[in-house]
């Protein structure tokens, strides 16, 4: 089958593999109808995230058709169309019991610290992804969720990671009736936060980011106040100014660790690797909010050599509030909300590559070439 | 290997019920995680350890964090450790999660994986097409301008470093004779 394969920072091809197998009872094989690429891939892509092997398939946001299934999965059977959440989760551990699916204990050997992820290096959990003509999906009882027959692909492959990240980050930001909001990144993860902020009952949403294309996506997209911080002095000071000099009630970090907008987090954070990233958004975050505001952290963060290990917050789900998504918990609700038109995941979509070049589509997503927004990978067999 | 912490004097163990006021504001509702977790307490789950029926066969060489006791019931197998590179990740695996001696080696192990990438190509007779591996068409076609820019400073900067480190070579070594008999 063909597949993406890494073979080092900003270096990926299309080759074949050999198909995946089923290794456990619970396991399912899905053909992969539509798969994305994922601002979070770029920190892969980057070479930025610790046991990320060459030869690795990336890819958490897939959706496809079961091929296959193992002895004792009894939830979808061969021929369902699923959206496949990019956590692998048992649905049976302590912390799955709680919701907290981005946090499995029962599907990552590798780190306790973060959860089990397809795709996304040996320490989350050295599963191969979904940019490929085939998947393996292990505890497929738990994560696939049979698309409704009404919904478009499009629509259903960005609930598997994007829509419910950034609904989650304004979540996890508390938001309260006719509370400023301020989201730091505008990528597809932080214009769907400052759409769902209005869910919760926003009063002002306002996103900061460098790219004016972005911006003025995020405008038309979430309808929101949108500001471009390379023409700002200090996106801090300007956050405070115009919220009266109080500082934002909520704020998200929808960027994590290639931040850009400060030298000295570039060379030590995202060059040399000596802390995990740039941590510029969490810094102008923590420093803009209000006193008793709440900081949402979905920002991926590496673990390497810095003082505090906010990647491990945001990866366990501590306080401050961060966390990986735990889509399963999501998506009733934000199904209901495509299919009754609050949500629109689909108009994120900007280009559609064929798999085949999936390095093309790495280089124009992360340059940020041709005005990119999201990326989705067409696989040759995906129109069969 | 940590050994678990005793009741000694120092740090006696005792039952968090008898304090005064204990839980008095323990109000589900005032948890910040909420709702990214439903309310339940490890005491009254009975069954808080619970692992799947199954588990999967461990017909490869899996690393393990020593921050787990077993191994997790599913798990990924694309990419098994080999090489200089297995090494370094085998070492880095007897560290915890918590200390760098872990982090960085996988680092640079991924580095070391890089070249053995090359390598594995070359000996299969394949030839990595960089080019297209890191999608310069794209580039090409997009950020024109900018591209070449960047690969002429690229160039220029090698080019220099080239000719500022052959030029030191050609410098004449000064050799000190040494008069070993004028010192007697």
């Amino acid at each position: 089958m063909l597949a993406m394969d890494y073979r080092g920072p900003k270096r990926v091809r299309a080759v074949q593999k050999p198909m995946p197998e089923i290794k456990h009872p619970q396991d399912a094989i899905v053909r992969v109808l539509r798969t994305c690429i994922c601002g979070s891939d770029l920190h892969l892509y980057n070479g930025n995230v610790p046991d990320t092997r060459v030869g690795s398939t990336f890819g958490h946001e897939f959706v496809g058709e079961i091929v296959e299934i193992g002895a004792d999965v009894t939830k979808v059977k061969v021929g369902d169309r699923v959206l496949v959440p990019f956590n692998i989760a048992c649905g049976e551990c302590h912390f799955c019991r709680q919701g907290m699916f981005g946090n499995c204990h029962e599907s990552n050997t590798e780190s306790t610290a973060v959860g089990a992820i397809f795709g996304y290096s040996h320490t989350a959990g050295g599963y191969n992804g979904g940019q490929a003509e085939y998947a393996r999906v292990p505890y497929a009882n738990v994560g696939p969720t049979i698309i409704p027959p009404d919904m478009d692909l499009d629509d259903a492959v960005l609930l598997t990671d994007v829509v419910p990240t950034g609904y989650q980050a304004a979540e996890m930001a508390g938001i309260q009736t006719g509370d400023t909001v301020v989201v730091f990144g505008a990528g597809p993860i932080g214009i769907v936060a400052a759409r769902c902020a209005w869910l919760f009952g926003a009063g002002r949403v306002i996103i900061i980011d460098q790219e004016d294309y972005r911006l003025e996506f995020a405008r038309n997209y979430s309808y929101c106040e949108a500001y471009n911080f390379k023409e700002m002095n200090d996106p801090v000071v300007f956050i405070k100014k115009i919220t009266d000099w109080m500082g934002a009630d909520c704020v998200i970090d929808a960027v994590g660790a290639e931040a850009a907008g400060n030298t000295m987090q570039t060379v030590t954070g995202r060059k040399l690797l000596l802390q995990a990233g740039s941590a510029t958004a969490l810094h102008w975050a923590i420093n803009s909010v209000k006193k008793g505001g709440v900081v949402s952290i979905v920002g991926v963060y590496g673990p390497t050599d810095n003082l505090v290990p906010i990647g491990n917050m945001m990866n366990k789900g501590l306080t401050i509030r961060g966390n990986q998504t735990s889509v399963k918990r999501l998506l009733p609700r934000l199904i209901e909300h495509v299919q009754n038109g609050v949500l629109n995941p689909k108009g994120l979509i900007t280009h559609r590559i064929p798999l085949e070049d999936v390095a093309d589509g790495y280089r124009m997503f992360s340059a940020k070439l041709d005005n990119c927004i999201k990326t989705v990978l067409m696989p040759p067999t995906a129109n069969q | 290997m940590e050994s678990t912490p005793k009741n000694t004097p120092k740090n006696p163990r005792i039952d968090p019920k008898q304090i005064k006021g204990w839980g008095i504001d323990a109000d589900p509702k005032n948890d910040p995680t909420y709702p990214m977790r439903q309310r339940m307490n490890v005491g009254q789950d009975p069954d808080s350890k619970h692992r799947p029926d199954h588990l999967q066969p461990e017909d490869t060489e899996v690393l393990r964090s020593i921050e787990r006791p077993n191994v997790s019931a599913v798990f990924g197998t694309p990419a098994p450790p080999t090489g200089l590179s297995g090494l370094i990740r085998r070492a880095a695996f007897k560290y915890s999660e918590n200390e760098y001696k872990h982090w960085l080696p996988l680092i640079v192990a991924d580095r070391v994986n890089v070249v053995e990438g090359i390598v594995g190509d070359l000996a299969h007779g394949k030839l990595p097409n960089i080019w297209a591996e890191k999608g310069y068409d794209m580039e090409w076609k997009h950020n024109r301008t900018a591209f070449i820019t960047k690969l002429a400073t690229i160039g220029a900067v090698t080019a220099g470093l080239v000719v500022w480190l052959s030029s030191g070579k050609k410098k004449p070594t000064k050799t000190v004779k040494k008069d070993y008999l004028s010192r007697f």
